[in-house]
């Protein structure tokens, strides 16, 4: 589904990602792990266009995007849930998911979307008409899943998304997670939370210093010594 | 008393033309987080362009002030375009010193082509002045107050209801998020400028009605009090640049009637000075912390 060939990215003046090669299968829960710092965020800012790479390719359903600019990308049916989640404060919980929607001119599909979303979310629902900024940050955190779900994405990409929660919240979230993709969307996430994230994924990546370190499956990470060390506290 | 409701009445007037304008700085603002200081002079495009097109055309009030208003927005659009969109990342400051430059080359280029002599505004509506209770209000005042009531609601309704509007406020809060859900920065910067360079365009034919004089050179000081009215209401605020605009037109008109009118432009500036040192974030702005 999403082919990363060769990446590099230079982040001013410092080259971030040096040639990261990856790949994504449809219907796959597929994950970066790796200390702050790697360049798991940048390659995710890249794959979404807020970013412009210095080499490399980002082949997706059989087309190069990686000069296309961020609102396509997300037309194409890549949406990103930012690190630190991002909701617009000042719009209300409706407003920032109508915003998630804000490509789709099918009104038919957008009400369908509140619905899926608000089923999905329950606490969404109650506080529709609050100001997103009112939130807690576990709610925030599903108000930026619900906004990317508004716009159908094929393909979901996640950074960080147990960034400074609750651990009650974190379990929610994963489990949260793993529900999304039964439901048909292929997730790419990004976490240090690496135990965690290797335990509902199929397949994980280790990132390094701007580079794939190591890759497996979930399971197999997660067996690994070197990776136990280094990720998992041992 | 009577003196005082007059100079309210007076105060609303001047107090509304201000706070249109008020709108397109906060607007502005909150979005690109410049001060365009060429935004008095599309009101003084505006004003020109309700003399020619009543002039020549016989355009009556309505459709010279809608006329002017897309002029105005066509204007603003044009300046965001070639000035400031080439430098979108460049320093703040490098965007300030273009809108100054923008701002004389459209005072000095209008004073070229129709010379810089004053020229009285025609007069479309036939003033009649009311008294009720020994305080004087005309039909004119009248019409700019509820002019410009109207548009600020309307602007209002626009910002909060609309996805273009709401796409307005996820963009001036957020662009980066804003892109990742597919809004087009640019064209959503554009319609900022759309929708205020239009009220400056009101504005200005609202002005040439009230103070009958227009010259190339006027929209430099009522700018600038503008941009007072939008700092004192909170820079980037709405509803601030409108209670802004309207406490600046009182105050301006208070010192006059008080016979210092040599001092109501002074008097404004000192406005100035006072919240920066008091109350820096304005009457409704938010004390924003800058981001490392």
């Amino acid at each position: 589904m999403l082919e990363v060939k060769d990446l590099v990215v230079n982040y001013g003046v410092i080259n971030a990602v040096k040639k990261v090669s990856f790949n994504i299968n449809e219907g796959e829960i597929v994950s970066l792990i790796g200390a702050n710092g790697a360049g798991k965020t940048t390659i995710l800012k890249t794959i979404s266009g807020l970013l412009k790479p210095k080499s490399g390719e980002i082949v997706y359903l059989g087309n190069q995007i990686q000069r296309q600019a961020a609102p396509k990308v997300v037309a194409s049916g890549i949406s990103q849930v930012p690190e630190g989640r991002h909701i617009f404060p000042g719009l209300s919980v409706m407003e920032n998911l109508q915003m998630g929607a804000f490509l789709n001119k099918d009104k038919q599909q957008v009400q369908e979307n509140y619905r899926t979303v608000f089923e999905r979310f329950p606490v969404l629902a109650e506080r529709k008409n609050q100001d997103a900024a009112t939130l807690s940050g576990g709610e925030q955190q599903m108000l930026a899943m619900g906004r990317a779900l508004m716009a159908n994405p094929k393909l979901i990409l996640l950074d960080e998304p147990s960034m400074g929660l609750a651990p009650i919240f974190i379990n929610e979230i994963f489990s949260i997670i793993k529900k999304i993709n039964e439901n048909g969307t292929t997730v790419l996430l990004i976490e240090q939370n690496a135990k965690k994230a290797l335990s509902i994924s199929d397949r994980g990546y280790v990132i390094a210093s701007g580079e794939v370190k190591l890759s497996g499956t979930g399971a197999e990470l997660l067996a690994n010594l070197d990776v136990q060390k280094a990720y998992l506290g041992g | 008393m009577q003196t005082f409701f007059q100079q309210i009445i007076n105060g609303l007037s001047l107090g509304s033309i201000y706070a249109l304008l008020a709108l397109g700085y906060t607007m502005v603002y909150g979005i690109i987080k410049l001060i365009n200081f060429a935004h008095g002079d599309i009101y003084m495009l505006g004003a020109f362009w309700g003399y020619y097109s009543i002039n020549a055309w016989h355009f009556n009030f309505i459709e010279a002030l809608l006329s002017s208003m897309v002029v105005g927005a066509i204007s603003g659009v044009i300046i965001e375009y070639f000035a400031y969109r080439p430098l979108r990342h460049s320093p703040r400051i490098t965007a300030l010193i273009t809108a100054i430059g923008v701002s004389f080359f459209l005072e000095n280029g209008m004073a070229y082509l129709f010379t810089s002599d004053t020229r009285s505004f025609p007069q479309v509506i036939q003033q009649h002045n009311y008294n009720i209770g020994g305080v004087l209000i005309s039909n004119i005042q009248i019409l700019i107050l509820v002019t410009a009531c109207i548009l600020m609601v309307l602007l209002q309704l626009i910002i909060k209801r609309t996805k273009m509007g709401k796409a307005m406020r996820a963009v001036s809060v957020d662009a980066d998020a804003a892109e990742l859900v597919g809004i087009n920065i640019n064209r959503t910067i554009s319609f900022t400028f759309a929708l205020g360079s239009s009220m400056a365009g009101a504005a200005g034919v609202l002005i040439g009605l009230y103070y009958n004089s227009i010259d190339p050179l006027m929209g430099m000081t009522p700018g600038i009090k503008a941009f007072v009215a939008a700092v004192l209401g909170g820079i980037g605020s709405v509803p601030g640049a409108s209670l802004g605009g309207f406490l600046i037109g009182m105050l301006e008109t208070l010192f006059q009637s008080i016979g210092l009118s040599a001092y109501k432009d002074a008097v404004v500036y000192v406005v100035l000075i006072i919240i920066l040192l008091i109350l820096p974030a304005g009457i409704f702005g938010k004390n924003v912390k800058e981001k490392v």
